[in-house]
């Protein structure tokens, strides 16, 4: 495949965006042909991503090797940019590509008659072309860049509804989305660091040459250890990893595709993307390996514990999507790269369609609170049947997609005993599995299960305070096939994805392709770690039957009883409070705003008044100036030079 | 050629004050002056060989030569896109002023003379004829801002005036010590022969010269000035303010303290990184602390100049070449951001930012221009500013990793204010007594598109401006290594 090719799998979405920004002068806010060029430009770039992985898969080093481009020669310095197309690329930009495509297509129906249509597919296709680029980029800056251009598409779409009349239905859309950019930018600066430290050290900024200097160990120690965490900060601020996860449950605040397409399927993954194709430099330091793994496994059950009783769908969804995101790095951490991109993929299918479906849902409850639901089964089979399959393959249910990709993460935690506490690990890692399975299914139940409990009209009522009478009767239904296609399109994946990573062949599937595609060498399997995971996840499907449905133990009452914990966890271990209430607002904006202040009034104006008036005691200089005449004052200094200069030349 | 670009905006102004019949022409021909030296700077800018060394388009006389006194013009990589700012940021400061109603013929007058000064500094290549530029500039800003300005702006004309005469004053003793010295104010001769300093030591005259253009980046703590006289002068006077005169500044750094001193420059580098970190960090918290628009902007320039001043200090090619490109990146963003603040003030007659707040569906286009303007001063990559502060830490970390990584943390904070002030100015709901307001006319808009413009394609393709400062610097990178280090 020509490097061109490759080039415009990026610039068809690129192009759409300046396209649509271009056409914007002279359509509607609401003209629907930014959908169509929108849709048909990620066509386009989605079937070069599928030439391309073919053409990666055939190439016998699984890379097409592309040479980079001088961008900026500064001295000893070069920038360059350039593609890299390896198994890493080529199965991350059809992912990115055949997902966002599928969240396009959804959104022409959701987002139809919304004020901002055009400006919506504009910033799509922004994020879209951003992340192929970050996915395909060659060098560290030029990663940057598109690094910082998906943070900036997903600032905009999370805020989408924060401006003019859309602001008064979401009023915290504004905060939500300077939240996203600052938080991850605090680990961006960890990220910036990094790079610039690779360069200090191995005096280049290519990904390839940086590896192989790192392989041939003439960079090694504790610089390799830093430049590792540095790398790792950036990760941990995109991948919502504790304890920057912060930002994240609160983008939800965005429009629902944005949710599914950036912050579950695609951004949200980049950290781990990040540390997969850096993987030699973690490799080589076991302090960077261990702090990747135990941050990983940690955020895999604090937010999954936080995912336990939130009432909100989406939230339940963002803080699953941290949770596995914690998955990744975890396996990462030990080492095992492959499952960790398996299941960054299969991840992102099921996780795209469970926030769909919960769009959906929320297209005709009109809200995303489910207490205010229950009893959607009958009105939208294919909503509940499509979330149902991705919610179990969440769960890792077998055969599903996420039973192969979870039970991979959990051998390599199982086998590896690389880093300290690896056996405390996967324990973490097999008890957050069973937290998934009661999250899961609480939602499901929640929100299918049972009698319709009156969606926004009740919500509104309970708001009010006003005694809750009958909700009011509106006709319950499935969305449009447009909305409902994308879902099964994705079940697909869904159901069958784990057939490219079987343990054994099967119809020319299997034996660990996608593993081995990924890192050359095959993995094992073992019944064990895959029977304990399945337990653990069995057992939390049962206690939200007994919860949920059966009503043996009432979910308030065990509120009570755990109301310490429960207030805990409603409160989100209170990093919100100490990071917005106490960091930024009193250290911040009062203690040190506060001293800059008193040291610009008290020492700096006072000394410069002070020397002011010395000036004017001693030259009344300023009598002059006050009547205005400062021409008069430019030609005494004049007159002063030239006096200065004649004593000079008379006495010099 | 030179000549012409410096003084044709000052004899332009002359004979239209002169001639021109009505307010009406007194703009036009403002605007054509304005571009014609806008074309005259690119021509000079273009035609630059970047393998010679030496100043290019040199015009030398003897001017006073009882004393040596030369009229020396030149421009190099360093300077040539300066001056090509300069041009720009006139033009600009002409079509934002076009809606002046009080004494418009003056207003325009003091602003063609000041870019005349700016100008002047820029490709002076005598000390004195430098020193003369550097003082020109003052009157019309001091006029500008106590006439045309708002709020106390008497007293921050004053203030501005006095911390610049003063600091004036330093730089020129310093030049005087140097011409006692060696004899002459050449600049090149003085960089190729440096002489023996007499009277006080080399430091000394480093430091005298040094405060003057101290003042004017400004570092820490010499800033006071700032804040007040760029929220008190006229969005023109903001513009030429904050878009190139504060860069004479750092190019009187470059071109003199670090030229003719560059053991000096070495020795004291470690004081140079302390006060840059502090501008960055100090400024950047003092934006937190502000209400008006303006003075927001203002204190986050502060901020900025702090990444140039770093730039200089590591002394070395990468991070030199940043801090010149900060300087241009600056010059076109934070003028832009001048300019949005300005419009926003004339339109809804506030600065005041808690009474600000949901204009985004009032006025799309102005909300976009600050947008793109605050995403470039935040660093965003695929704009100017990216590329100017990577290239800055790029060079800075190898001699400085402490301080860098200090001063990376401006970076958080410059996304905080940024969004903080486009949160609470644009979005959020619309407030009724903004309902009648509109958004920018296409006289206001030309100059807003002119800048994207320069923030998108330096952004995108930065060599087009990263090359010349490279070969410009090149020379004084050289005398560093010379000066053992």
């Amino acid at each position: 495949m020509p490097e061109f090719a490759s080039w415009l799998i990026f610039l068809l979405p690129l192009l759409s965006f300046v396209l649509i920004v271009g056409l914007r002068p002279f359509v509607g806010a609401e003209w629907r042909g930014a959908g169509v060029i929108t849709i048909v430009s990620i066509l386009a770039a989605f079937a070069l991503a599928l030439t391309a992985l073919a053409a990666t898969i055939g190439n016998d080093a699984h890379d097409l090797g592309y040479r980079p481009h001088d961008w900026l020669t500064i001295g000893p310095l070069v920038i360059r940019v350039g593609l890299v197309m390896d198994s890493l690329t080529a199965v991350m930009v059809v992912v990115v590509t055949g997902v966002s495509l599928l969240v396009q297509i959804y959104s022409t129906e959701y987002m139809r008659g919304d004020k901002g249509y055009v400006r919506y597919f504009a910033y799509m296709s922004l994020f879209t072309a951003s992340m192929l680029g970050l996915v395909m980029a060659s060098n560290l800056v030029f990663l940057y860049m598109f690094w910082e251009l998906v943070g900036l598409s997903s600032y905009l779409l999370i805020g989408f509804w924060g401006q003019g009349k859309a602001a008064e239905e979401h009023p915290r859309a504004g905060d939500a989305a300077k939240k996203a950019f600052i938080v991850t930018r605090l680990g961006d600066v960890g990220f910036l660091a990094a790079i610039v430290w690779a360069y200090v050290a191995t005096g280049t900024l290519e990904i390839a040459e940086i590896h192989a200097m790192v392989a041939a160990g003439a960079f090694a120690g504790v610089g390799v250890t830093w430049l590792a965490l540095g790398i790792f900060a950036g990760a941990v601020g995109k991948s919502g990893q504790f304890p920057l996860h912060v930002w994240l449950p609160d983008a939800m605040e965005g429009p629902t595709p944005v949710s599914a397409l950036i912050h579950a399927a695609t951004m949200v993954a980049a950290g781990v993307f990040l540390v997969a194709r850096l993987f030699p430099i973690f490799e080589a330091s076991e302090g960077a390996m261990t702090t990747v793994a135990w941050i990983g496994g940690g955020t895999a059950i604090f937010a999954a514990s936080m995912a336990l009783v939130s009432n909100d769908i989406k939230r339940v969804l963002a803080y699953s999507t941290i949770s596995q995101l914690g998955y990744m790095m975890l396996a990462l951490g030990m080492g095992a790269v492959g499952p960790a991109i398996f299941h960054l993929v299969v991840h992102a299918f099921f996780k795209a369609l469970l926030f769909m479906g919960a769009g959906s849902v929320h297209h005709t409850a009109h809200t995303y609170d489910m207490r205010f639901m229950g009893g959607l089964r009958r009105p939208m089979p294919w909503t509940f049947a499509t979330m149902l399959v991705a919610g179990v393959a969440l769960i890792g249910v077998f055969p599903l997609s996420g039973f192969w990709s979870k039970d991979s993460v959990l051998h390599a935690a199982s086998i590896n005993g690389l880093i300290g506490g690896a056996e405390a690990l996967y324990w973490i890692a097999v008890l957050a599995a069973g937290l998934t399975g009661f999250y899961v299914f609480r939602m499901l139940f929640m929100t299918f299960a049972g009698e319709y409990r009156g969606g926004a009209e009740a919500e509104a009522t309970a708001e009010s305070g006003a005694a809750a009478g009958p909700p009011p009767r509106r006709r319950l239904h499935e969305s449009p096939w447009i909305m409902v296609a994308p879902l099964a399109v994705l079940a697909v994946p869904v159901l069958f994805a784990g057939l490219a990573d079987l343990p054994w062949d099967l119809f020319g599937f299997g034996a660990f392709a996608m593993t081995g595609f990924l890192t050359g060498h095959v993995e094992t399997f073992s019944t064990s770690v895959a029977a304990v995971s399945s337990a653990a996840g069995a057992l939390g499907i049962v206690v939200a039957y007994s919860m949920y449905v059966q009503g043996l133990l009432s979910p308030s009452v065990l509120g009570q009883r755990l109301r310490p914990l429960h207030t805990l966890l409603v409160n989100r271990y209170y990093l919100d409070h100490l990071y917005e209430g106490v960091v930024v607002r009193h250290v911040l904006i009062r203690v040190l705003g506060l001293t800059a202040e008193v040291i610009e009034g008290q020492f700096i104006e006072r000394a410069v008044n002070g020397v002011a008036l010395i000036g004017r005691n001693v030259g009344r200089i300023p009598v002059a100036m006050q009547n205005g005449q400062v021409q008069a004052y430019g030609a005494m200094i004049s007159i002063g030079i030239v006096l200065i200069l004649a004593g000079f030349w008379i006495w010099g | 050629m030179l000549t012409a670009i410096v003084f044709l905006p000052a004899v332009g102004a002359i004979l239209m004050a002169l001639l021109a019949r009505s307010d009406r022409q007194v703009r036009f021909l403002s605007l054509l002056i304005t571009l014609s030296v806008l074309v005259l700077a690119l021509v000079v800018w273009a035609t630059i060989d970047l393998d010679d060394p030496n100043p290019q388009w040199v015009q030398r006389y003897q001017w006073i030569s009882a004393f040596d006194v030369q009229y020396f013009l030149g421009v190099d990589g360093l300077s040539a896109p300066l001056l090509g700012l300069t041009g720009l940021l006139g033009v600009a400061a002409v079509l934002i002023s076009w809606g002046i109603k009080h004494r418009t013929r003056e207003f325009f007058f003091w602003l063609l003379i000041l870019q005349t000064g700016i100008t002047g500094v820029f490709v002076s290549l005598d000390l004195l004829l430098f020193f003369m530029f550097w003082e020109v500039e003052l009157i019309p800003m001091f006029l500008l801002i106590s006439i045309w300005g708002s709020g106390r702006r008497e007293y921050s004309a004053m203030k501005f005036l006095l911390y610049t005469m003063l600091s004036s004053a330093l730089m020129l003793a310093g030049m005087l010590v140097l011409y006692f010295s060696a004899g002459t104010f050449d600049m090149i001769a003085l960089r190729d022969a440096p002489p023996s300093i007499a009277l006080i030591t080399a430091p000394g005259v480093f430091f005298l010269l040094l405060a003057a253009f101290a003042v004017k980046l400004p570092v820490w703590p010499f800033h006071t000035w700032l804040p007040d006289a760029h929220t008190d002068a006229p969005t023109a006077a903001s513009v030429m303010l904050a878009g190139v005169m504060l860069k004479m500044g750092a190019y009187g750094i470059f071109r003199i303290c670090i030229s003719l001193f560059p053991e000096v420059a070495r020795d004291y580098s470690d004081l140079l990184v302390t006060l840059a970190v502090v501008s960055v960090l100090y400024g950047a918290v003092m934006v937190f602390r502000q209400h008006d628009l303006k003075r927001l902007i203002a204190y986050s320039s502060i901020s900025h100049m702090g990444f140039v001043l770093l730039g200089i200090a590591s002394l070395g090619q990468v991070g030199m070449t940043g801090a010149a490109m900060q300087m241009f990146a600056h010059g076109t963003i934070t003028a832009m951001l001048f300019m949005v603040a300005g419009l926003v003030y004339e339109k809804a007659h506030t600065r005041h930012i808690p009474d600000l707040g949901g204009l985004a569906s009032r006025m799309p286009l102005l909300t976009i221009a600050f947008m793109i303007a605050g995403l470039a001063a935040l660093g965003l990559p695929s704009m100017s500013g990216f590329v100017a502060e990577i290239l800055i830490f790029l060079g800075s970390f190898g001699v400085y990793r402490e301080a860098t990584i200090l001063a990376m943390f401006g970076l958080v904070l410059s996304a905080g204010y940024i969004l903080w002030t486009a949160q609470r100015v644009f979005f959020g709901p619309e407030k009724p007594r903004f309902a009648a307001i509109g958004d920018v006319t296409l006289v206001e808009a030309a100059p807003l598109a002119g800048m994207i413009a320069a923030i998108m394609v330096v952004g995108i393709y930065p060599s087009f401006v990263t090359d010349f400062f490279d070969a410009g610097l090149a020379p004084i990178v050289d005398l560093l290594g010379a000066a053992g280090g």
